[in-house]
């Protein structure tokens, strides 16, 4: 961290909702509650409450998005980006990161107690889709006493709720900055979802989702990860970390054969595993389903409000295969259509999917530049 | 930021004194965004830019301009017939793959379009080809034959008769030396020509 200095000491908190009989319905139909969802803020809310903005994360993210918990080394995901005198500059602007529900972040998920039975939900929990968890979210803007914030932004999966924010309540969102992601799931990235679904659901250790209190099927959500982890970096990213260059060896015929040989392996194997460790492989189903219900595209976009106001940048970066850059200017030509205001670059990065992650310099010049341009045109006083 | 009208180029002064206020704007390769800022910010144009430099889009996002990093040739397919007011292609026309293109789909999109480009037939350009038999160097085409940008050399005389095959109205026509505007033999002594089009 080039600037530590900058970043506090944060603390996650809880708001529960959805309390029986007041669950709330899902996509899906079925009801849902109580609901917990776990989040963090940074920086102050100010009188007029008008300078939040919500970062919402990806697939395997949760709501420590920056700062450092109390005795903890590591910092959140978007650690860079956040802060004082950062991209989303936490002296003018009160950042609000809320987790998903399905998730495992702490939020209420497959994992959680079903109040119901008194045993985690596993398979019991419903299906969940991109615009349920926004619906979760909306719960705990408005429970912040929010009206409007100023900007909702993501990358991936976050970038998918982004634009589910802004197709839901566009007049809640001034502006919005959905980061390499779509606007449904294209074959190909539901086909590598599958795989890991498959990967997870084939461990006999899944005991069909009802393996709490059991050791879990930490080999099979370690190659769901695997896979994730190649559909996140480039030819490029991969060549310039890994090569061809071999794990603690010289001989590429070890005596223990089918044994890790190469960096790449060892990488995906560590990567894999530590993930085991801290994910729950059936919030990784349900969510990677989430995924592969996302579909906006088209009228799907519009449907809720025709006149959406909300300005948009829209960033993809170049090496990215998984959500290509051409899948951002489908996003590009649905706004143009609309008339929706928009603006939209695509980075010179080699770094892949990974890139929204990683590259934070470019990220950086565009997000705040835009955030100004959309304080200054909605007269906001921070 | 307020950009004062003594502080833009003379072309861009005349360009601006073309546009109508209020009126919607496409800026073809727009580069930093100086001119639609002026426009946006002076004339209360509504304004967008298309550029293919990841850098000015950087420039643009800083002057709160909205832009698309996209290339002229699928930017234009989106809108719809005549979705502008104005579409502008400032110094854009000689460096596009496909001029023909992206004027026939600048005059679909825009009501009007506003065309200027350096004119390959002025006097200096002339002589060096001629006489001194070196690719030219002018104020207007300041480019080494290596590094410029430039694609395609025309003139004012090609432009014209350019419209005149495929049928294209010349509304209004400015000839630009030495930051003056000039009107006897402008293929000659122009070295910038600004066109009004439409179709």
């Amino acid at each position: 961290m080039e600037n530590k200095t900058s970043t506090e000491i944060v603390k996650k908190q809880y708001f529960t909702f959805a309390h029986p009989p007041k669950e709330i319905i899902l996509e899906s139909g079925e009801k849902l509650g109580p609901i917990t969802l776990a989040y963090e803020t940074y920086g102050k809310l100010n009188k007029n409450r008008n300078n939040a903005i919500l970062v919402v994360h990806a697939l395997s993210g949760d709501s420590h998005a920056a700062g450092f918990y109390e005795n903890d080394k590591k910092p959140g995901w978007w650690e860079d980006m956040i802060g004082k005198t950062r991209a989303l500059d936490t002296d003018k602007y009160f950042i609000i990161c809320s987790n998903i529900i399905g998730g495992c972040g702490e939020s209420t998920g497959p994992s959680t107690i079903n109040p119901k039975t008194n045993k985690p939900y596993a398979l019991d929990f419903p299906i969940i889709t991109i615009g349920d968890m926004v619906n979760a979210q909306k719960f705990l803007i408005d429970y912040l006493g929010i009206d409007k914030l100023l900007c909702v932004i993501g990358g991936s999966m976050g970038g998918m709720q982004t634009l589910q924010w802004v197709a839901l309540y566009p007049e809640k969102v001034l502006s919005a900055i959905p980061i390499a992601t779509t606007l449904k799931h294209s074959p190909q990235q539901i086909a590598f979802n599958e795989v890991g679904r498959q990967a997870i659901m084939s461990d006999p250790a899944w005991l069909n989702g009802n393996y709490y209190g059991h050791s879990g099927p930490k080999k099979g959500l370690a190659v769901a990860r695997m896979v994730g982890h190649i559909t996140y970096m480039s030819t490029i990213s991969m060549e310039e970390k890994f090569s061809r260059r071999l794990k603690e060896k010289t001989n590429i015929f070890p005596s223990d054969k089918f044994s890790i040989d190469f960096e790449v392996e060892n990488y995906l194997e560590y990567r894999g595993d530590n993930f085991a460790k801290r994910f729950d492989a059936n919030s990784y189903l349900y969510i990677t389903k989430a995924l592969d219900y996302f579909d906006l595209s088209e009228e799907k976009f519009t449907q809720k409000n025709k006149n959406i106001k909300t300005k948009f940048l829209i960033i993809a970066f170049k090496s990215d295969w998984l959500y290509p850059p051409s899948q951002s200017r489908e996003i590009v030509k649905l706004l143009k259509i609309n008339g929706i205001p928009a603006s939209y670059c695509e980075i010179d990065s080699s770094y892949g999917h990974d890139a929204f992650l990683v590259e934070i310099e470019k990220q950086s010049e565009l997000i705040k530049h835009f955030l100004n341009s959309v304080v200054r045109e909605n007269n906001i006083y921070i | 930021m307020n950009i004062k009208f003594d502080e833009i180029t003379f072309p861009h002064k005349i360009i601006v004194k073309i546009v109508e206020p209020t009126s919607t704007v496409l800026d073809l390769g727009c580069g930093n965004g100086e001119l639609l800022e002026y426009l946006i910010t002076n004339k209360h144009v509504q304004g967008y830019g298309i550029e293919i430099e990841e850098q000015s889009i950087y420039k643009c996002i800083e002057r709160g301009i909205s832009v698309f990093h996209l290339n002229l040739d699928s930017g234009l397919s989106d809108y719809n017939d005549k979705s502008f007011d104005y579409v502008i292609l400032d110094q854009t026309l000689q460096e596009v793959k496909n001029p023909d293109k992206v004027l026939h789909d600048a005059l679909r999109v825009g009501s009007h379009v506003i065309v200027s480009f350096p004119n390959f037939a002025h006097y200096k350009a002339r002589w060096q080809l001629a006489i001194m038999g070196k690719a030219p160097i002018a104020p207007a085409l300041p480019f080494e034959w290596y590094n410029t940008p430039n694609l395609h050399f025309l003139s004012l005389y090609d432009f014209v008769n350019y419209c005149k095959t495929k049928k294209i109205t010349i509304e209004q026509n400015f000839f630009i030396s030495k930051n003056k505007l000039i009107k006897i033999s402008p293929n000659f002594r122009a070295q910038i020509g600004i066109f009004v089009i439409k179709k």
